[in-house]
């Protein structure tokens, strides 16, 4: 029963195998959204065990922890799980009409789904050298993934991406290493085990210094992150919303994970410099992102200052504080892919991505002004859209806690924020065409099927943010587990008492 | 002897930080593989030496302190794999950039940043 834990990774993994035997485009169409949604229901049905039990953890292959490699889902987990889960079905059904011809369909699930394998495995691992394994599945999909379409731009952002990944995969094996060295164990729970009592846990900082810096590059954090608007504007626009919607979160996700559960030492000097590096990834992000005319790369300078409000939420560093930076990243998993989607739809219909070439969408389209004007109010943070309520916890939690500066440049980062997403509405839908080359040609209508993913993700905006009590309740019930692991190191290792 | 080899680790990272910053793509992979190795090495010392005895355990049982530990050779197993793998992608990419454009030079890569 148990061992449906290890399913997040197998589906994937089967599918993966299925498309290499079967190598028709015809049923790669089936399998791809098919086996996407099959991994929704299995997450669900995973977050539903988790609020039955709490947390739960498969020993694999027999080998009790710490010996061996463990499975772990708490409510972090599975809620990440969920998320990720609803965004790769959405994505996978956009991908049958946006991908163009050149790209073929069956190649293209094959790394997507290697990405997906990757990212679940990261999510459900209990172990930081298997970790790190995940990360690599990830990151050689996302490799393919991202220079696929061969045009001179997408080798040159594939370099650039790849370079600065590879650096910050050493540092983390480097981590990986260290750690090892000093505590003779690599599964996370008997890491926390070991260094709660420790007096000379304070050494750890050299390792966790390498951890920070891996999951810095991972995550896109303040000087960390110049490889992603060199990169995500080059690559077909639904591979750009798969990479914008969940890689740089799973680097938030183990910062979480880390930093709550075992470098949890010198307390004062890392969420310090969390809160300080939170705080300039919001606003140089946000200042990019204000000096850009292209969809693209404003959104993706968006990716960069929304990541800081998330490492805020673990600088501040209360369950209320945690639980606002996990709704916060589910928010922003579910906007921040739609928007790119609505770019995406925007270039179909015109032909462009530069904002200055193109002009009254809202007239010849309302239906993708509507869809363009739920996740930009959502990531604007206006009720009653899903956006609001995760700035609200956020920043309650920071008055709460007395972390007066971080919360103020929160507050100003979300004023920036309304301003790119003013900008994008004023340019795209509201300003007349402007006289030029895209003038002439006519709008291309679009079918139901390239909007259903929008409109999918957008319901799902607006019913988190309906709904935000309950799903406020589940992230609470995460920040707790964080903040006291007792329950995750105890279903862990239960052989070892 | 770990010593010796943590000055080998030192250099090896040295020598791969200053190629990753020279302007030529190929250095860079260059620079690439000796950081990874720079890397293996590390997570090989992690552990510390035991110089002389293999990581088995004798039929009379031998203690902790006399067996090298086995972990962390098979995670720098592990490691080695990956690292070949992305080295290898990495040089098909250069080689497929390279056909493209006709330059080695990485100041020419400016045209997607700004």
């Amino acid at each position: 029963m148990i061992s449906i834990l290890a399913l997040p990774i197998l589906v994937p993994f089967i599918l993966i195998i299925s498309l290499l035997i079967i190598k028709s485009d015809k049923l790669a169409r089936w399998i791809g959204p098919m086996g996407s949604g099959l991994l929704v229901l299995l997450s669900g049905y995973l977050f539903m065990l988790v609020r039955e039990h709490g947390v739960i953890a498969l020993q694999m292959g027999g080998w009790e922890a710490p010996f061996g490699i463990t499975l772990v889902v708490d409510y972090l987990s599975a809620l990440m799980l969920v998320v990720s889960a609803i965004i790769i079905f959405s994505i996978a059904v956009y991908a049958l009409r946006f991908l163009p011809e050149t790209i073929k369909l069956n190649r293209f699930f094959v790394f997507f789904f290697g990405l997906t394998m990757g990212l679940n495995g990261a999510f459900v691992t209990g172990d930081v050298f298997n970790l790190f394994v995940w990360f690599e599945v990830m990151l050689m999909s996302s490799f393919v993934l991202i220079t696929l379409g061969q045009t001179k731009h997408q080798l040159e952002g594939g370099i650039k991406y790849l370079a600065l990944n590879i650096v910050g995969s050493m540092f983390f094996l480097a981590g990986v290493g260290l750690l090892y060295g000093k505590t003779g164990t690599l599964n996370m729970a008997h890491l926390a085990e070991i260094l709660k009592n420790d007096d000379q846990a304070i050494l750890m900082n050299t390792s966790a210094v390498l951890f920070f810096v891996a999951f810095g590059i991972k995550a896109a954090v303040f000087p960390l992150y110049f490889w992603l608007p060199a990169s995500y504007h080059t690559p077909n626009i639904t591979i750009t919303s798969l990479f914008a919607g969940l890689l740089t979160k799973v680097g938030v996700y183990t910062f979480i994970r880390f930093f709550t559960l075992f470098f949890v030492q010198d307390q004062q000097f890392w969420h310090q410099l969390l809160l300080i590096v939170a705080g300039f990834t919001m606003v140089t992000g946000g200042m990019a992102a204000a000096a850009h005319y292209e969809t693209r790369r404003i959104l993706s300078y968006h990716i960069i200052s929304q990541i800081g409000y998330m490492i805020m939420g673990l600088g501040i560093f209360t369950p209320l504080a945690i639980a606002g930076a996990i709704f916060f990243t589910m928010h922003n998993m579910l906007a921040k892919t739609n928007t790119f989607l609505v770019s995406g739809m925007i270039n179909k219909a015109r032909g462009t991505f530069e904002l200055r070439d193109v002009g009254g969408l809202a007239k010849q389209s309302p239906l993708m002004a509507v869809l363009f004007i739920i996740p930009a109010f959502a990531l604007a943070g206006i009720p009653p859209i899903s956006g609001f309520f995760a700035k609200f916890i956020l920043i309650k939690a920071g008055i709460e806690n007395g972390n007066y500066i971080i919360t103020a440049v929160a507050v100003l980062t979300g004023m920036l924020t309304l301003y790119s997403m003013i900008k994008i509405w004023n340019e795209a839908f509201m300003k007349p065409q402007p006289d030029n080359e895209y003038a002439g040609k006519p709008f291309q209508k679009l079918r139901f099927a390239e909007y259903f993913s929008s409109l999918f993700l957008g319901a799902i905006s607006i019913l988190m943010g309906i709904f935000a009590y309950y799903v406020f309740g589940f992230t609470m019930e995460a920040g707790t587990q964080l903040i006291d692991p007792t329950l995750y190191i105890e279903t862990v290792l239960k052989g070892l008492k | 002897m770990e010593i010796i080899l943590a000055i080998v680790v030192g250099v090896l990272y040295t020598a791969g930080v200053y190629l990753m910053l020279r302007r030529s793509i190929l250095k860079f992979i260059i620079g690439l593989i000796f950081m990874s190795n720079a890397t293996n090495l590390l997570v090989f010392l992690s552990a510390g030496l035991v110089p002389g005895s293999p990581a088995f355990v004798k039929s009379e049982g031998t203690g902790a302190g006399v067996m090298a530990d086995p972990l962390p050779q098979a995670l720098v197993l592990t490691a080695i794999v990956i690292g070949l793998g992305i080295v290898v992608f990495t040089l098909a990419l250069k080689y497929k950039f390279f056909e493209l454009t006709g330059t080695d030079d990485l100041d020419q890569l400016k045209k997607t940043d700004d």
